[in-house]
């Protein structure tokens, strides 16, 4: 008997979705862009795992594997782009200011 | 075994002409004419190799040799076959054997040539495709030997290229057998539609057993025979043969007058069996044959150019062939070819030393007294025309000539056309020949010498000389009259199971025939043998000659017909004048157009400027979508995916 009814659960994964992309949107720093990406996707893995759990599947935890190690890709090249970013001597990590095809 | 000689008859040559070819400017000029002998040599070996196999084989025997398959589609094959028969034999004995004489003498006679390599390189080339031409059993593999011939015929007879002339009239024997090519092209694919291959035998049998409609048979043949003809130099196409002698005397003498020119008649005799099905362009060949007979004895008699004499004599002999095919009687036809072959061989290479001899001068009315100065060259001349002439009983034209009328004699025409008033054409022919010749014979030979002769004949040239002479005197007894002897060995030979054709002449036509030619021989003798001066200066005084003689009246007379009428089609080209009807239509549309539009403009117009505008929109939009802010993409990210939920949710 889990926890967390199904419902229950797909109120709390939408709600941090919406924090997460929320965040996206009003965020300017990079990071914190980074950051609430990993929120949308966390939010999606819990639906998957709360699916799994009501179905009584273990694709549903399969695939949050799966989701955690595409959260961790997305993370690293995501930190590589702003460190390669600050390494050509962009002072800022606004992303608005790089809206022009110039590296 | 006979198979495996068979194509190694034509690759003899083919191979001696590619080595002269390749090693030109490297070998001597005297290896360059032993090379060229040698193929030629080796090609008349495994003839005569053949020819005995296949005789001692079963009558109607034939030898085959499939080399390759060329095409095969459906409803269409053609391979490349070699067929020897009797026909072929019979072609292949004389191309080979008075082609190696002809060689043999040329091997002397282009010996100071610079371009002796090209030189022999075309002459074995024409020999391998000549053989091509009288082997293949395909129509098709045989238009690639009847194409080579040419090309060697053209290649030839501009040989001395410097001088425009000889490039022009090389120009013209191709364009002149370049409207036969065209035409004979046109009756093969007729008949090839018909038959489905161009196989000879499969053709003849399908003609045979009536499976081809007779409108389409008649169009085939008239298109073969065309080609013939044009090939042949008969009367509509008889203008470049006599220009053709701008060549060496020895391609004068292979190609001109014993080999190439005779492929029409083999052509025709080898499908003699379509021929007899369509009896209009029978009737058509004989009458062509007739008249150019005459009309090419006649300018003969008043040329003053040896070469030229035996040009327009060779024109007339082919008519008289034709004269043959055109009664049926095809191996009288094949069997004057042959014969025509070693003498008029012989008359042109006597000329060729006689030419020489006299330092390039080629007038009859600069030469005389010959008979003192070249008694061995006179022999062989005289030899040559008396075979020509056909004077009775020691001479082969004789006895060719004879059969041919006999032929002509006893054939029998569906259209009202009559076979005697035919032969009387013939005999008639039979006289100017008799005339021509001996004029020539007599205006060289007779009367005092003028003109330095030097040097002798050398012994290379005197050699193949001496042979062609026997086989001019010699080669005809193999078939003769029965009112003389009844010998058929060459119409034995020909048709080996059917019973000799009967001949029903009366033994007085034999006796014509005999005296005919004795008779022009005496007024040739009364005209220019002892009279001096005013009989042999006449052809220059004579307005009526004069006019006549050049054979220009044919050229002219195309001239005016094809050359202008192109010339005319040129100057308004020149002038600009297609261009200007196109500008004038050009503005005429224009107008026409810009009134069409008028009507059209406000509803195009609208159209076109609401899509610019709406399109001038949509670019705006779009670009300001892609401003390049990542924050914005997200939003449209998520936007999308909302409007796409919604959609899905409420349909």
């Amino acid at each position: 008997m889990p926890v967390l009814s199904l419902n229950e659960s797909l109120l709390f994964t939408s709600m941090l979705f919406s924090v997460g992309l929320a965040g996206m949107l009003v965020r300017r720093n990079l990071v914190f862009m980074l950051m609430s990406l990993d929120v949308m996707l966390n939010a999606s893995a819990v639906l998957f795992v709360a699916a799994g759990a009501r179905w009584h599947d273990a694709s549903g935890q399969v695939m949050f594997l799966m989701i955690l190690a595409l959260a961790a890709v997305e993370t690293s090249v995501g930190l590589a782009i702003i460190l390669c970013l600050h390494a050509q001597g962009r002072p800022t990590l606004d992303a608005d200011t790089g809206n022009l095809l110039r590296g | 075994m006979m198979s495996l000689l068979l194509p190694l008859a034509v690759l003899c040559p083919l191979a001696a002409s590619i080595i002269v070819f390749l090693s030109a400017g490297r070998l001597s000029a005297r290896a360059v004419g032993g090379v060229a002998c040698g193929g030629v040599g080796l090609a008349a070996l495994s003839a005569i190799m053949l020819a005995t196999g296949l005789l001692a084989g079963p009558p109607g025997g034939v030898v085959h040799a499939q080399l390759w398959e060329w095409v095969r589609v459906s409803g269409f094959s053609a391979d490349i076959v070699f067929t020897l028969d009797r026909i072929s034999m019979v072609m292949i004995l004389v191309v080979t054997v008075v082609g190696l004489l002809i060689h043999v003498y040329a091997a002397r006679y282009m010996a100071d040539d610079p371009g002796i390599a090209r030189f022999f390189g075309c002459m074995t080339l024409f020999v391998a495709a000549m053989l091509v031409l009288v082997l293949a059993s395909d129509l098709l593999c045989l238009f690639i030997g009847w194409e080579g011939v040419g090309l060697c015929s053209y290649l030839l007879i501009g040989f001395w290229h410097d001088d425009p002339a000889n490039t022009a009239a090389a120009r013209k024997a191709f364009f002149m057998t370049r409207i036969g090519d065209t035409a004979l092209l046109c009756g093969l694919l007729l008949l090839a539609t018909q038959a489905g291959s161009l196989r000879i035998e499969p053709i003849l049998a399908a003609t045979m057993a009536g499976l081809v409609p007779s409108f389409t048979l008649i169009a085939a043949a008239s298109f073969v025979l065309v080609g013939a003809l044009a090939k042949s130099a008969q009367i509509p196409f008889q203008t470049w043969l006599p220009d053709a002698m701008a060549g060496p005397t020895p391609t004068s003498a292979l190609i001109h007058a014993a080999t190439m020119v005779t492929a029409g008649i083999y052509l025709i005799a080898r499908l003699h069996v379509l021929f007899a099905a369509a009896p209009v362009v029978m009737a058509v060949m004989a009458v062509t044959g007739a008249l150019t007979l005459l009309v090419a004895a006649c300018t003969a008699l008043v040329q003053s150019d040896l070469k030229r004499i035996l040009a327009w004599s060779t024109i007339s002999q082919l008519g008289y062939m034709f004269l043959a095919l055109g009664c049926g009687a095809w191996q009288a036809a094949l069997f004057h070819l042959m014969t025509h072959a070693c003498f008029k061989a012989l008359l042109f290479l006597a000329a060729g030393a006689i030419i020489m001899r006299l330092g390039h001068e080629q007038d009859i009315f600069r030469m005389g007294g010959l008979r003192r100065t070249m008694p061995g060259l006179g022999v062989a001349f005289v030899a040559g025309a008396s075979a020509l002439a056909g004077l009775p009983v020691v001479t082969a034209g004789f006895y060719s000539k004879e059969m041919i009328l006999a032929g002509v004699w006893g054939s029998r025409f569906m259209t009202p056309l009559s076979a005697h008033v035919l032969w009387a054409t013939g005999l008639l022919g039979a006289f100017l020949t008799a005339l021509y010749i001996f004029r020539c014979v007599f205006i060289v030979f007779a009367g005092e010498g003028k003109g330095a002769v030097s040097g002798g004949t050398p012994r290379l040239m005197a050699v193949p000389l001496a042979c062609l002479t026997f086989l001019a005197l010699f080669g005809g007894i193999i078939e003769m009259p029965d009112v003389i002897a009844p010998v058929h060995l060459f119409t034995a030979l020909l048709s080996p199971s059917g019973h000799p054709s009967p001949m029903h002449e009366p033994g007085w036509t034999v006796l014509a025939g005999a005296i005919v030619p004795l008779a022009g021989l005496a007024v040739a003798w009364v005209l220019w043998g002892r009279t001096p001066a005013v009989m042999r200066e006449m052809p220059q005084q004579a307005a009526i000659i004069r006019l006549a003689r050049p054979g220009h009246g044919m050229d002219v007379l195309y001239d005016h017909i094809f050359v202008q009428p192109l010339r005319l089609l040129v100057w308004l080209t020149r002038r600009d004048v297609p261009d200007r009807l196109v500008a004038q239509a050009g503005w005429l549309t224009r107008s026409a157009s810009i009134a069409l539009a008028k009507t059209r403009k406000d509803i195009l117009d609208t159209v076109a400027r609401r899509t610019a505008i709406m399109t001038a929109e949509g670019s705006l939009l779009l670009g300001w979508m892609q401003n390049g802010r990542v924050r914005w993409y997200a939003g449209w990210v998520a936007g999308g995916l909302c409007v796409a939920l919604a959609v899905v949710m409420l349909s």
